[in-house]
């Protein structure tokens, strides 16, 4: 029984987007009871509807809407309309991502003491801390069914796993395993074990991997307190006279301007998405943008310390076959300054179809240098590289010049490398070529990064009002029934892919916000 | 943005292989270029234009070759990459960018860009052109137009698509054996 809400229902609690952050919180506040009315930009598509075709999928799934970028990043050459890579769909990128599930490590959830003040980089401390998230971890991991917690097994080495444990065991390295995936090693859920169909990016066909689109968005609908709507397209969020949210107006699927009444508003568009709301949100109370006294909204923007590596051996890895990410060495995930820079990062298995690594391997490259690469794709062996970037006040989304389809003000991404992060990525770059040559290598690549699948940091976190845009809940400092319920809420980002803790900290909120609603206080 | 090989244009015509080679006359290494038509040096398969001229045609399949050289890789999928330039809307784009190419053969002493023997020299040549915009155009097409034609996979081993045959579960998904 699909709820269906009225216009004019200033009871329901809207939330904008329906990924990682909106998709979970959604669920969880209908299962306790509360109505929820989600506004979704993208379609809904299903198992059935994903393609295992790389552009394919890739037209049917991106976000393809206009953006546009800034700063010495090389994505902003290569790539300047599509700085991310990431889903516009029900359920969000949660569609796209690998499913790698790892919790922070207890030191990065107080970055600034932990590193101390590094000159450049805005770090903070979180609010929060790792004895705090604990139990929500816990839940999130059962959630998602991750494997190697809980009582769940790992999941099985396909071949690019293979080369990179046998180079990662010869360097020394101790901590090598095939990761902890919200990929189903065996029946879980009512969901299948993975196939080793080798299209995790594209949407899993057989629903092995968790995704919001077939788990919580229809969890949540069965309660009959969620009703989705899909292709409706979250403009502007409004506000009275006291400087409370009172809904949020939206263009639906027949692209006409809505308005529906919200006794609380929770934002999780995504990196982008939500601090371009905010900024469009801005009125003569709030020249600045809704949540913005501080001046942090948009800004901080993160997307993790990233870059691949690919290796050449003279006989077949075929590393397209099974899982895309399933592997991972994590002893190069710690602090440790010795090496050159504060913080650390992990490197994971990963694997592009022909078209993809045409496209990704060295942007705007030709010729023979890049078509050998190219003619030796069977012997090809991958991995990713994923490590903490710092937060920099000036890597930020403001809004540009340059309009939508709704004619509404569109992002811009700015972004330049920090030299911590640049020194963080040359370190990675030569422990992968070294784990390649460490099996035979013949020739490796350190590829740069991708348009980043990462996104953080644009409506953080802080203990103190003038530091962040949100409180430890998620809550925003400035006007407290408006949420950040994404990935943009987090104070630093740590060395691990951001997914596990996007959903903890949904849940959490979903707990906050009922037992406020419960008590009146919001 | 797939283009797949077996398009309209492109298809053997109704002449024999005999009769297609006498109509037409050498163009680089290995194709043959006749009145509204480009042909593989075999006539395995013939690619018929109507805005662009053949010549323009077989020049831009050479520097798409040059572009992304892949010897495994036969003329016929470089021909495909690039058949959709033949367009009345591409048509005057394409023929002043294959103009500036052969300028830029000329400059550097040749007669055009497609008699241009060794690779290496009409390599040469594109690096003099490549931060234009004829030429930045016709390379990022080319990483779909080419490397996104299903058929061009296999040449690579790439397998595609893989769920209807049940993933690589039991074909192979950790298979290696070299270790
Ligand atoms: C290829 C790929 C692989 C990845 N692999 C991993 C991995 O292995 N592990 C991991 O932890 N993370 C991974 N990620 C990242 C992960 O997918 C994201 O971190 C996560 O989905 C972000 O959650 P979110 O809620 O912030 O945003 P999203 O999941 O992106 O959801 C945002 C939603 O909001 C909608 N929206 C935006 N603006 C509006 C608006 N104005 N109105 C209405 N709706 C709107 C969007 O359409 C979208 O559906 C991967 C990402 C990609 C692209
Ligand atoms: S490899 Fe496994 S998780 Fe990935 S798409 Fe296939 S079945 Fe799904």
């Amino acid at each position: 029984m699909v709820a269906k809400f009225d216009l004019n229902d200033d009871s329901v609690v809207v939330i904008i987007g329906t990924g990682a952050g909106g998709g979970v919180l959604a669920n969880e506040l209908a299962q306790k009871g509360v109505k929820v009315v989600a506004l979704e930009a993208g379609g809904r598509y299903l198992p059935e509807d994903y393609i295992n075709d790389e552009w394919e999928s890739f037209t049917q799934l991106a976000w393809l809407d206009a953006r546009t970028t800034s700063g010495t990043w090389r994505v902003a050459k290569d790539f300047s309309g599509l700085p991310a890579w990431i889903v516009k769909a029900v359920g969000g990128t949660t569609t796209h991502w690998a499913g790698a599930s790892l919790r922070f490590q207890e030191h990065e959830w107080k970055a600034l003491s932990t590193y101390g003040a590094v000159e450049g980089a805005s770090l903070l401390d979180w609010p929060i801390d790792a004895a705090e998230m604990a139990p929500w971890y816990e839940m999130a991991e059962t959630k998602l069914g991750v494997t190697r917690t809980g009582d769940r097994a790992g999941l099985p080495g396909n071949n690019n796993f293979k080369v990179f444990e046998k180079g990662a065991l010869a360097l020394g390295y101790k901590e090598v395993h095939t990761g902890r995936m919200a990929i189903n090693s065996a029946d879980y859920d009512g969901r299948m074990a993975c196939q080793q169909t080798g299209f995790c990016f594209q949407g899993c066909k057989w629903g092995a991997k968790w995704s919001a689109a077939y788990t919580d968005i229809p969890a949540g609908e069965a309660t009959g307190n969620l009703e989705v709507r899909e292709r409706s397209h979250a403009a502007r969020i409004l506000h009275d006279d006291s400087g409370k949210v009172t809904g949020v107006e939206y263009f639906d699927k027949d692209g006409n301007l809505q308005f529906q009444a919200a006794r609380i508003v929770c934002v999780a568009g995504n990196t982008f998405e939500s601090p371009r709301l905010l900024l469009n949100s801005a009125s003569s109370m709030f020249p600045n943008g809704l949540a913005n006294s501080s001046d942090q909204v948009g800004r901080n923007y993160m997307r993790h310390t990233t870059g691949s590596v690919y290796a050449i051996f003279d006989k077949p890895v075929r590393m397209w076959r099974g899982t895309t990410m399933a592997g991972i060495i994590q002893d190069e995930a710690r602090h440790d300054p010795s090496r050159g820079f504060v913080g650390g990062y992990e490197l994971e298995t990963l694997s592009l179809g022909l078209p993809f690594m045409a496209a990704f391997l060295n942007p705007g490259g030709w010729g023979r240098g890049f078509t050998t690469a190219l003619d030796h794709y069977e012997n090809m062996a991958g991995m990713w590289i994923v490590g903490e970037d710092m937060p920099q006040a000036t890597n930020r989304v403001t809004l540009s010049e340059a309009t939508d389809q709704f004619g509404l003000k569109v992002a811009n991404v700015h972004f330049d490398d920090h030299p911590n992060d640049v020194a963080m990525r040359n370190h990675a770059y030569k422990q992968g070529v070294a784990i390649y040559e460490a099996v035979g290598a013949t020739r490796a690549f350190p590829t740069p990064p991708y348009p980043s699948t990462h996104n953080l940091g644009t409506n953080r976190m802080s203990e103190r009002p003038e530091d962040g845009v949100c409180n430890k809940w998620g809550q925003t400092h400035d006007i407290a029934n408006l949420f950040i319920s994404d990935g943009s809420q987090f104070t630093t980002g740590a060395a691990e892919n951001p997914t596990l803790t996007i959903v903890a900290l949904a849940i959490r909120q979903a707990d906050h916000i009922a037992r406020e609603m419960a008590a009146g206080n919001i | 943005m797939t283009q797949h090989p077996k398009g309209p244009a492109l298809e053997r015509r109704g002449l024999t292989r005999r009769q297609l080679l006498s109509r037409s006359v050498a163009a680089g290494a290995s194709l043959v270029v006749g009145a509204g038509f480009v042909a593989s040096g075999t006539a395995a398969w013939a690619l018929e234009t109507t805005a662009i001229k053949p010549e323009s045609m077989a020049t831009l399949i050479q520097m798409a070759r040059d572009i992304y050289p892949h010897d495994q890789v036969a003329d016929q999928f470089y021909a495909i990459a690039v058949k959709g330039y033949d367009t009345a809307e591409a048509a005057p784009n394409v023929e002043a960018g294959i103009a500036e190419l052969n300028a830029a053969a000329v400059a550097a002493g040749h007669a055009d860009y497609i008699s241009i023997g060794w690779e290496e020299d009409r390599v040469a040549v594109l690096r003099a052109i490549e931060t234009g915009v004829f030429f930045q155009t016709i390379r990022s097409g080319l990483v779909t137009g080419l490397y996104n034609q299903k058929d061009v996979w296999p040449i690579f081993g790439y397998q595609g698509e893989s769920f209807s045959q049940g993933g690589y579960i039991e074909r192979g998904f950790d298979d290696i054996d070299w270790l």
